[in-house]
């Protein structure tokens, strides 16, 4: 193995249709308003420098070090693209990544690719840089140890978001799943952190200039400090909450309708949103889940929006 | 360091190699939703979709061990769904004591489970079919043509072009770090964990200037010849009959698939 | 440190610098580093001069400024337009600057998408595209590499698609940086004979002496940001003092 795939790159099959396309449509909303972002920050050089950054973060990658027992820490990436690009180049450098993992190598799936997307490169790169950003005129030994922090939990985010998915798919229980995925990214977002800081410190000290352009491309900075701590502050909350009681939640996720346990459809997961006039079959839920996704996307497209209007203020 | 580690394309004359890139990504694509949309247990569907799957292999004069062998690949991630095994009701067929668990494996655990593995090896051998047979630079310009956005697929050519060079430069770093990693028999070497970290941070960061440095020298090199903010290609793809047959002809397997596998 | 080497006339063909005049070129970079201080030179139809000097001699800094990427102070002509702002993509188009390193110069997947990159660029037709990729292949002799991925080429292989990939601009004046660096002696030979027999002027910037003495009749030779000698190559490699107080060698 050239490059050692964390446990978080889903492979086709194992997540169910919605879900699929559920978070094929966040993440494409997400992927176009930074689109639309990094066109009016970068500039014309933004498409050889997000290119080569991408070339940069596949290599990275293959950096690790030893740890103990055979096993190596090594870097997933989004925290420190974002951190060094600017949340929106850094989320499309991930895309990327992700996007060539998955098919020049068939490290995570095709038709899963936009739940890969959305666990490693969207949530990673805000996570990281929101909380990076919050510390905005702080001195360095504070912001490097603010990365770190970051770093891990970018990674955390990421794990939690793909038990999720997994669990709601069907295909694990959540009291396995959620415990299995954190524990195992708590250890490999530690590799993860001490790789981000090591590589800012160094960065900071060679060309502090370099870090400042990536920042300076990200105005409207005070929203992702929010949405950052935001995302962060929902994972601490509900870890605790779901290895406490992982059945509860997995009942309130029953009666909510949310999971249909069992063999009848487990692609079916949202059994009320299925449409009249076409019966329940697969078209039915397919379009079922655009409905709902389009919804999302459009909050999510109204956040992107205000992000927007505040940067221009 | 050799690129070949790195590419996937396998030089062949079939059927599979010459036909439009875009019926292979869209094929690819419609065959794995269809597998996502099997329900479990679906036995004739699974079996049929495995029958086209051959067929394709056949297509692509690669040899079924070819798919077979990288298709091993996504099996480890199979532990995350082994709780289906004894997490869904119904008639106990295996009991067993594990380590502090008495675990009963039921038949609809296990049919579930089967059914989620299948799925997933089926539509991994689809998807390493495509990048066997499809040169990825073809991929990518079938990725435009199907209206993704220009800037990711530009991201996503330079990755692939520049993979090649800075994995290069990484397995330098690395090799220069092996060979001043010494040991005096007897003691301990290598420093503590903290400061491996601080070594492999090193090189990313090491890594990110240079990266960063070759990203000015290639926008000038792109500049010296026109460029100015918009890029423009040529993409020599057109649809032949034989595209449209092949894309009618996959549409309707996937098709049967899907009713077989209601039965 | 001032150059204190006496300055002396090296006899130099009538020229009227009908290709490419430089008056008086200076620039800094933003660090504060003076990387030129006063170049002026002038190239005629069908020169083919090296560009010779130590390391920070100025060479590269003065090639980014012969199609605009840089701009200094002072007159930049390419056949007869004074470089500005406006005529940039004309200039460009006319002035085929070649990088140092090829892994630099070839950005795309396919060599033919890094040999049509320029032509359209200039917004040129289709068809007007692909017959220019095919010409400039057959001016390196690399037709047969049209479809190869670009990772996938020897470096001397590299250094030849370079070349087309500005040769299909149709350049009036070729700009090589160090073209023969890291080639093993038969990519060099290869590259020899090529450069010979493209009938283009070309300024050439090498370390490589021999190169200079087999295959350019006139040699320019800077240091720290100036021209220190402008003349007929046979006269320069022949003044012993000149080379030694610039770091160079006699091949």
């Amino acid at each position: 193995m050239l490059y050692s795939p964390t446990p978080m790159h889903i492979p086709d099959g194992f997540l169910a249709i919605t879900i699929s396309i559920f978070c094929w449509v966040i993440s494409a909303a997400v992927i176009g308003v930074a689109i639309s972002r990094t066109n009016k920050s970068l500039g014309e050089k933004q498409i050889p420098l997000m290119g080569v950054m991408a070339a940069f973060i596949f290599a990275a990658q293959m950096i690790n070090f030893p740890v103990a027992g055979g096993t190596s820490g090594h870097l997933l990436g989004g925290a420190l693209a974002a951190i060094v690009l600017g949340p929106w180049a850094g989320m499309l450098v991930m895309t990327a990544v992700i996007a060539v993992q998955g098919l020049l190598f068939q490290d995570g799936g095709l038709v899963v690719m936009g739940a890969n997307i959305l666990n490693m490169g969207l949530v990673t790169a805000a996570v990281g840089y929101g909380l990076y950003r919050a510390t905005k005129n702080q001195p360095k030994g504070v912001r490097l140890a603010v990365a770190g922090v970051a770093a891990w939990l970018s990674v955390m985010t990421g794990a939690l978001l793909c038990s999720i998915e997994l669990w709601l798919s069907g295909t694990s229980q959540l009291a396995v799943v959620f415990p299995a995925m954190m524990g195992v990214h708590a250890l490999i977002g530690l590799g993860e952190a001490l790789i981000t800081v090591s590589a800012l410190a160094f960065i900071m000290q060679t060309r502090p200039d370099l870090l400042g352009a990536g920042s300076e491309s990200a105005s409207g900075s005070s929203s992702w400090a929010w949405v950052g701590g935001l995302i962060a502050l929902v994972v601490v909350l509900f870890s605790p909450l779901a290895s406490a009681d992982p059945d509860g939640l997995e009942r309130v996720a029953i009666n909510m309708g949310f999971i249909n346990n069992g063999l009848s459809a487990p692609y079916q997961i949202i059994p009320d949103y299925t449409i009249p006039f076409l019966g329940e079959t697969a078209l039915s839920t397919i379009v079922a889940g655009i409905v709902g996704v389009i919804v999302v996307g459009g909050v999510v497209f109204l956040i992107g929006r205000g992000l927007k209007a505040k940067s221009h203020s | 360091m050799h690129f070949d580690a790195f590419d996937r394309y396998h030089e062949k004359d079939s059927f599979l190699h010459h036909l439009d890139p875009r019926v292979k990504v869209v094929v690819t694509i419609v065959f794995i939703v269809s597998n996502a949309l099997l329900p479990d247990a679906a036995w004739f569907g699974f079996l049929f979709a495995w029958i086209f799957l051959l067929l394709v292999n056949a297509a692509s004069k690669l040899g079924v061990a070819y798919t077979l062998k990288r298709s091993l690949l996504a099996l480890p991630f199979a532990l995350i769904a082994i709780t289906v095994l004894f997490s869904i009701p119904g008639k106990p067929v295996l009991q067993f004591h594990f380590l502090m668990w008495d675990l009963t494996v039921t038949d609809m655990g296990l049919l579930r489970f089967v059914s989620i593995l299948v799925r997933s090896w089926l539509s991994v051998q689809m998807a390493i079919l495509l990048v066997a047979v499809t040169r990825f630079p073809d991929l990518i310009h079938a990725l435009e043509h199907l209206r993704v956005p220009a800037i990711l697929t530009t991201i996503i050519a330079f990755l692939y072009r520049y993979l090649f060079v800075l994995t290069d430069e990484v397995f330098r770093l690395l090799r220069a770090r092996e060979a001043r990693s010494a040991a005096v028999p007897g003691t301990r070497s290598g420093g503590g964990v903290l400061w491996r970290a601080k070594i492999a941070g090193n090189m990313a960061g090491q890594l990110f200037l240079r990266s960063y440095e070759r990203s000015d020298r290639i926008y000038n090199a792109m500049v010296a010849r026109g460029y100015s903010g918009h890029l423009y290609t040529l993409n020599p793809h057109e649809m032949k009959s034989t595209d449209y047959f092949a894309t009618a002809f996959a549409i309707v397997v996937i098709f049967v698939t899907q009713i077989l596998g209601r039965f | 440190m001032p150059v204190t080497h006496l300055k002396k006339q090296f006899s130099l063909p009538e020229c009227s610098g009908d290709v490419l005049t430089v008056q008086d070129l200076h620039f800094s970079y933003p660090d504060g580093h003076n990387a030129l201080h006063g170049v002026s030179l002038k190239l005629c139809e069908g020169d083919k001069v090296a560009l010779v000097g130590p390391n920070g001699a100025g060479k590269s800094t003065l090639m980014l400024h012969l199609n605009g990427i840089l701009n200094g102070h002072g007159d930049v002509e390419v056949a007869g337009q004074r470089l500005t702002r406006d005529n940039l993509p004309a200039i460009r188009s006319m002035v085929g600057l070649v990088f140092q390193s090829p892994d630099d110069q070839l950005f795309s997947p396919t060599v033919f998408e890094d040999v049509a990159f320029g032509p359209l660029h200039m917004g040129l037709s289709e068809e007007e595209v692909r017959a220019r990729v095919d010409s400039a292949l057959e001016a390196v002799r690399m037709s047969a590499y049209r479809d190869r991925l670009s990772h996938h080429l020897s470096v001397g292989e590299k250094k030849r698609i370079a070349i087309a990939t500005v040769l299909s601009m149709k350049p009036s004046l070729l700009v090589l940086d160090e073209p023969s660096a890291g080639l093993d002696p038969r990519a060099r030979r290869t590259l020899i004979n090529l450069l010979r027999d493209l009938p283009i002027t070309m300024l050439v910037s090498t370390h490589d002496m021999k190169l200079v003495q087999e295959l350019f009749p006139r040699t320019i030779v800077m240091d720290e940001g100036k021209v220190v000698a402008d003349g007929l190559t046979i006269e320069i490699l022949e003044d012993e003092a000149l080379l030694n107080a610039h770091g160079l060698e006699k091949p």
